[in-house]
């Protein structure tokens, strides 16, 4: 009994500091100076830093709009995602051959590599979607290694050695090949996808989506259609990820199997679930820390994936909300 | 080989695959049964029951061999510990998520899951070890069959195992009262049935299963790998899926089934062996579409 006493006057103590620390964003002036400050240095940022650090950035952005997308189904619909980087990959390899086999303007697939996400999240999504919520995460887990393992024996995606020569975008007459295109590019894209995800949270699909994650029957017998409002998610948040592997395939020219691995679809889940799973500026704060760390310190090297499961299972069993904390809302005060 | 003798070859090494995808799934279906979980983990306990049989293996070699008599008893002290670690793994990250959403129980599981591998790839410097077990390699013939004794022996043992699960499962008070928590949690434990002691025992047996699933493996096979519990772990839940999820002589069906399916899959033209794992999830998708409750699942919807 004292030994859970200590445990929850520790993890009390942890809770206050946290949200003391982030309180300061609940004030609207706090927060929007906090927001214009950061968007303000991560604009003039490029003409201050080096190649590397400009990378890494790029990285961060790019990590923002694909865990975003993952966030639609996971945050805001409770449906657990494991083969994320499988979409990424549809994405990537659609503009892939559409580009370097076809030489299609990188512009002209994004569509079809939309198209083609939504066919692989209508395939996999419906047969798993009509029966229980949770058969999906072991189903997409199965899908993220047959994708790797077809585009790895097909001819058409190059096999093992992966797809070389896709063509840079062209933007207004500008070919977009130095890193900070790309960083302006991503960073765009990650605003576009912040703003999505809001508009997609207020919207009546997403309060749908809250009220099935919160209670399936009660959502069901209120008229919401459980499985078609969670294939809408799906398939969404899968159209995310796979304009990310268009942008990322265009940004790296060369795509191999490799990108893909199961690693990396548990990559952005790690950085959906530590920040706050459903929240945005959660999900920004799980990309800094996933991003981030392993930049910082690269001797951890082996440990980094361990570390992060032990960190993943202690946020589970303390925190379930992640880092960020819930604003308190009427409710919550009662 | 006439086809009708490829034909037989193949039934035979499919009922072995078969087997092991069964005794996985076994405990894959009994987790999910009792507390309506994936356990993503328990490829993982299979990979580590593996390792098990390996350090019992290299610390008994050279005082009583590797042949037959020091398997059977490192795999007896396996199944005891890995059964171990799986009650361990449960109280510690499962059973305090009983209450919580479904997703968090789900992201533990991966979590476990990722601990278990990733230790034991720093452990074993990520390399394929060899298994270091002395069995007879060398073959006989039925007709024109090729056997090994080894074989033999593996697809008897894996039958006795599931055989002695299925008596423990109808004979006894605790089989009976894991048939009855599947059932009714809540009412169980009313009516006086210690539920989390079952649901212990139940990953008890469903850990140590998928640990002499492991070892078999590995002396199938000859070398282990941190990371092959990955794969099995789809596979048996492919196994478990088929054959109704929740219903343990389902899990065996569908395992051998599995096997059986894969076997003669790599011998159509198209597939191969290069397809083999698309094959199977190809037919996971299919039966999700068509017989989503399984062979032997009785259709029904699912209670609140």
């Amino acid at each position: 009994m004292a030994e859970t006493k200590i445990k929850r006057k520790v993890t009390d103590t942890i809770d206050s500091v946290i949200i003391t620390l982030f309180r300061i964003f609940d004030n609207k002036v706090y927060r929007y100076t906090f927001l214009f400050a950061a968007a303000a240095f991560l604009i003039v940022l490029p003409n201050l830093s080096s190649r590397f650090t400009q990378e890494i950035m790029t990285n961060l952005f790019f990590y923002v709009v694909v865990c975003l997308g993952l966030n639609i189904i996971v945050g805001y619909a409770g449906l657990l995602h494991l083969g994320y980087a499988a979409f990424f990959a549809v994405g990537a390899y659609t503009t892939g051959i559409l580009s370097s086999r076809m030489g299609m303007d990188f512009w002209l697939t994004i569509p079809f590599s939309v198209f083609a996400a939504v066919l692989a999240g209508l395939a996999i999504g419906f047969p798993t979607l009509r029966l229980r919520g949770d058969y999906l995460a072991i189903v997409t887990l199965g899908f993220g290694e047959i994708t790797r393992l077809t585009i790895r024996n097909l001819d058409i995606t190059g096999g093992a050695v992966g797809l070389i020569g896709i063509q840079r975008p062209v933007l207004f007459g500008i070919t977009l090949n130095q890193i900070s295109h790309f960083y302006y590019m991503f960073f765009i894209l990650a605003i576009l996808a912040i703003f999505v995800s809001y508009r997609l949270h207020d919207s009546r699909m997403g309060r749908s989506w809250e009220y099935i994650r919160e209670d399936e029957d009660a959502a069901a017998a209120m008229g919401i259609n459980v499985t078609t409002s969670r294939l809408y998610a799906f398939v969404i948040g899968s159209s995310f990820g796979a304009v990310a592997g268009s942008f990322f395939a265009a940004k790296m020219t060369a795509i191999s199997p490799d990108s893909f691995m199961f690693i990396h679809s548990v990559m952005f889940l790690m950085a959906v679930v530590l920040g706050g799973m459903g929240k945005i500026p959660g999900v920004v704060l799980g990309c800094i820390i996933v991003v981030l760390i392993p930049e910082i310190s690269r001797d951890i090297g082996q440990y980094r994936l361990l570390i992060f499961a032990v960190m993943l299972l202690i946020i589970m069993l303390y925190r379930p909300q992640g880092i960020w904390p819930d604003r308190p809302t009427i409710s919550a005060k009662e | 080989m006439a086809l009708h003798e490829i034909l037989l070859q193949q039934l035979f090494n499919g009922l072995l695959i078969g087997s092991f995808y069964g005794l996985v799934a076994i405990g894959y279906s009994m987790v999910y049964g009792i507390i309506k979980l994936l356990n993503f983990a328990h490829g993982d306990i299979y990979m580590i029951g593996a390792f098990c049989g390996l350090i019992f293996l290299t610390i008994a070699a050279p005082v009583i061999g590797a042949g037959w008599p020091s398997l059977i008893v490192g795999l007896l002290i396996s199944m005891t510990l890995v059964g171990l670690l799986g009650v361990v793994i449960q109280r510690v990250a499962y059973r305090p998520m009983l209450k919580a959403p479904r997703l968090s129980i789900l992201i533990t599981a991966l979590a476990v899951s990722m601990i278990l591998y990733n230790t034991v790839m720093i452990l074993s410097a990520g390399r394929y070890r060899v298994f270091p077990a002395e069995v007879g390699t060398e073959s006989f013939f039925i007709g024109t069959l090729r056997f090994t004794e080894t074989r033999i022996i593996l697809i008897v043992a894996a039958f006795t195992l599931m055989f002695i699960l299925h008596m423990f499962i109808t004979r006894t008070m605790y089989g009976k009262a894991m048939r009855a928590i599947a059932l009714d949690r809540d009412t169980c434990q009313l009516m006086g049935i210690d539920v989390y002691k079952i649901i212990a025992i139940t990953f008890f047996v469903g850990s140590a299963l998928a640990a002499a699933a492991g070892i078999m493996a590995g002396v199938y096979y000859g070398t282990i790998h941190f990371f092959m519990g990955f794969l099995i772990g789809l596979k048996a839940f492919t196994a478990a899926v088929i054959g109704g999820i929740g219903i343990i002589p389902g899990a065996m069906l569908g395992g051998l089934l599995l096997g059986l399916l894969e076997a003669f899959g790599t011998q159509i033209p198209f597939i191969g062996t290069v397809w083999k794992d698309v094959f199977s999830f190809a037919f996971l998708i299919l039966f999700l579409i068509f017989k989503p409750n399984g062979l032997l699942g009785r259709a029904e919807s699912e209670r609140m």
